[in-house]
């Protein structure tokens, strides 16, 4: 090794480790920062219900159930339409709507959230008012869509990082498609198969990267703030009602941090970004851990059949 | 002088600019409310072309941050929507002194289909919609305060602020006033918990949700409602008079307020009493030490202060705020000559 590789090796070894500092030094500030609020709640923070910064009592609960709520909804809503539009464009699109296409859906992604917030106050939210009130009395009575019909609330919120979803997912989905190589769908075609089925192989063959891209939409739509905050109504109340208003923690955090002057409050506000914190990270090792599952399972099934079955062939 | 030439001489020719300028001009930061940001930023424009020398630099963050600002010393002057308490005060590491400047209100501001006519509130019937005990419009204890009103059995939706803000001070410290049963199930906070309705964020998004939900029923500052031309109700007031909140409303409240001013200006006007008043009012507050540390800028910062409650009253009116009355001005400047200056 020459001893501009050596040093070329450090410098990244730095940098690589300066990325480790950061994330070990955001987690060790939030809980140093939210002491008072660790040592006087405990673990009671988790499942308490009250926010009360009168009573000074605080807990996570309904932010934690908001967050994780109105995110999976909106993965819900965005993972077909954004993986429709990354099969479309990258499988069936005739080449002069291609490049059009792929602008719009990036266009989407650089919309401030501010924007789709002021978007969300006056057009989605009074269009979903109309829907939730034109609903039949009998799906009423269930209790995913209980409540007085305000617009405002987790549909609204859900719609709206659906949206804002979909073209992180839809891009990523997008690369990973082109990634897979001609020859496992020339193969397909060769086995005789139709269109839909040599696409279903690709997405099979990039399942992995489709299941990173919809994760990528997750930790957006965990972390999302204005937007949300502007639509969901930030009632702190656990509600499996799609009509309620709810809050998650990015939006109480930015609601209520400017004005928190007393040191309880101001520790359970940054608990809550820790909690936040704990969430981001477990959802990111879980997606991790799914795409090296993924990828052993399809490394071992490959290996278990090293030697096909000769294909019948017709008479 | 001669060793700070031959200092300046080693300098490069950037750094002997900026030590220049520093040596005339006077440069002052301050944090918090956002409130009265507005008057604040036509204040520090109007005084800086008086006195160019003098630049003040002022961040609307918020009432909380603005005294946590000045309690860290990171900042030479705060503000503040609702008065320091005493734990905060003690927690200072020096004494802090509260300096009104103007005054605000806060307006109920509904939207009823049908409905054109002005309606009348008190607080009573205001803290019970609040706390979800009246739920539709109506109800005889709204009924009763509008008779020539044609109301609608609609359900009432209560929207409030979801931000913590000096607006949310204001609007609580008045319903907690009229009504025991408020003060003991929400009390008193920049941000509280909110028995019943939906959240918007800031002025504007409480006026937007107004607006849009037929049915509604929320409060904003008014400037907001003046500027926004939506309409907003008359309060009753505390010797039974409906008022419509107005500039001359606000300063009347103000008025009554300062025979009984405490010595360090930390008083709440709402609900009170006299004729003319408007029951949603509130000052809004400058925080200084009393003894700063630099003493340039606390000169330069006690000419500005009086120069405001003097000369930069004016500015209030167009600008929805109304003016402190002449009595109160005086107090302050009485205490303005104890800052140490020297």
């Amino acid at each position: 090794m020459t001893r501009k590789d050596l040093g070329f090796r450090i410098a990244t070894g730095i940098f690589g480790a300066v990325l480790v500092l950061i994330v070990a030094s955001i987690g060790y500030e939030l809980v140093r920062q939210s002491m008072l609020s660790i040592q006087k709640f405990g673990l009671s923070f988790w499942r308490t219900e009250i926010w009360d910064p009168v009573a000074g009592e605080f807990g996570a609960l309904p932010f934690i159930w908001g967050t994780l709520y109105s995110s999976i909804v909106a993965l819900l809503i965005a993972t077909p339409i954004a993986l429709g539009i990354a099969v479309f464009i990258s499988e069936l699109c005739p080449g002069w709507l291609r490049q059009p296409l792929v602008f719009l859906t990036e266009l989407l992604a650089a919309i401030p959230s501010i924007v789709y917030g002021l978007w969300g106050i006056f057009v989605l939210v009074p269009a979903i008012r109309a829907l939730e009130v034109s609903m039949p009395a009998v799906l009423r009575r269930l209790p995913i869509f209980s409540g007085p019909p305000l617009g405002v609330g987790m549909l609204s919120a859900a719609v709206i990082l659906a949206v804002m979803v979909i073209p992180f997912t839809s891009s990523v989905s997008r690369e990973v498609l082109k990634s897979v190589p001609p020859a496992q769908r020339e193969a397909a075609y060769a086995l005789g198969a139709t269109r839909f089925e040599a696409i279903r192989a690709a997405l099979f063959y990039a399942r992995t990267g489709i299941v990173g891209a919809i994760m990528l939409g997750f930790g957006r739509a965990l972390g999302e703030t204005m937007a949300v905050t502007m639509v969901i109504g930030n009632n702190p109340r656990v509600s499996l009602s799609l009509f309620a208003p709810q809050y998650t923690m990015a939006a109480v955090i930015a609601n209520e941090f400017t004005e928190a002057a007393d040191d309880l409050y101001l520790a359970a506000l940054v608990e809550i970004g820790l909690v936040l914190f704990i969430i981001t990270l477990t959802v990111n090792s879980l997606s991790r851990l799914l795409i090296w599952s993924m990828t052993r399972s399809a490394t071992a099934v490959a290996a278990s059949e090293p030697t096909p079955e000769p294909a019948a062939e017709p008479a | 002088m001669t060793h700070m030439h031959k200092a300046a001489a080693t300098c490069a020719g950037v750094a002997l600019l900026v030590a220049g300028a520093a040596a005339q001009t006077v440069q002052i930061n301050g944090a918090g409310a956002t409130f009265p940001n507005p008057i604040y930023s036509k204040w520090f424009d109007e005084y800086g072309k008086l006195h160019p020398n003098v630049r003040i630099n002022y961040q609307s963050v918020g009432s909380g941050a603005g005294i946590r600002q000045i309690q860290a010393q990171t900042v030479f002057f705060g503000a503040t929507d609702g008065p320091m308490t005493n734990e905060q005060l003690q927690g200072s590491p020096g004494k802090i002194l509260h300096f009104p400047t103007v005054l605000g209100a806060v307006v109920p501001v509904y939207n009823i289909p049908n409905v054109n006519a002005e309606l009348k509130f008190s607080g009573q019937v205001l803290a019970d919609v609040f706390l979800g005990k009246v739920t539709k419009w109506n109800d005889p204890a709204i009924a009763k305060l509008n008779p020539d009103v044609k109301l609608p059995g609609d359900d009432i939706t209560v929207v409030h602020r979801s931000d913590s803000s000096g607006t949310t001070y204001i609007w609580v410290d008045f319903l907690s006033k009229t009504s025991p049963e408020f003060l003991k199930k929400v009390g008193v906070n920049t941000a509280v918990n909110w028995p019943t309705g939906v959240g918007g964020k800031g002025n504007e998004g409480v006026s937007g949700l107004v607006r849009q939900t037929p049915g509604s029923l929320g409060y904003v500052e008014l400037i907001y409602a003046l500027q926004n031309k939506i309409s907003y109700g008359s309060v009753q007031n505390m010797g039974g008079e409906f008022v419509k909140a107005s500039v001359a409303a606000v300063t009347a409240a103000a008025n009554e307020a300062a025979s009984k001013m405490p010595a360090d200006f930390r008083v709440s006007i709402t609900n009170a009493p006299g004729k003319g008043v408007y029951p949603i009012s509130s000052f809004t507050w400058l925080l200084l030490y009393e003894s700063p540390k630099d003493k340039a800028q606390a000169k330069a910062m006690v000419d500005f202060v009086k120069w405001a409650l003097t000369d930069g009253q004016k500015y209030c009116a167009d600008l929805g705020y109304a003016p402190l009355p002449e009595n109160v001005v005086k107090l302050e400047m009485a205490v303005l000559e104890k800052v140490k200056v020297s």
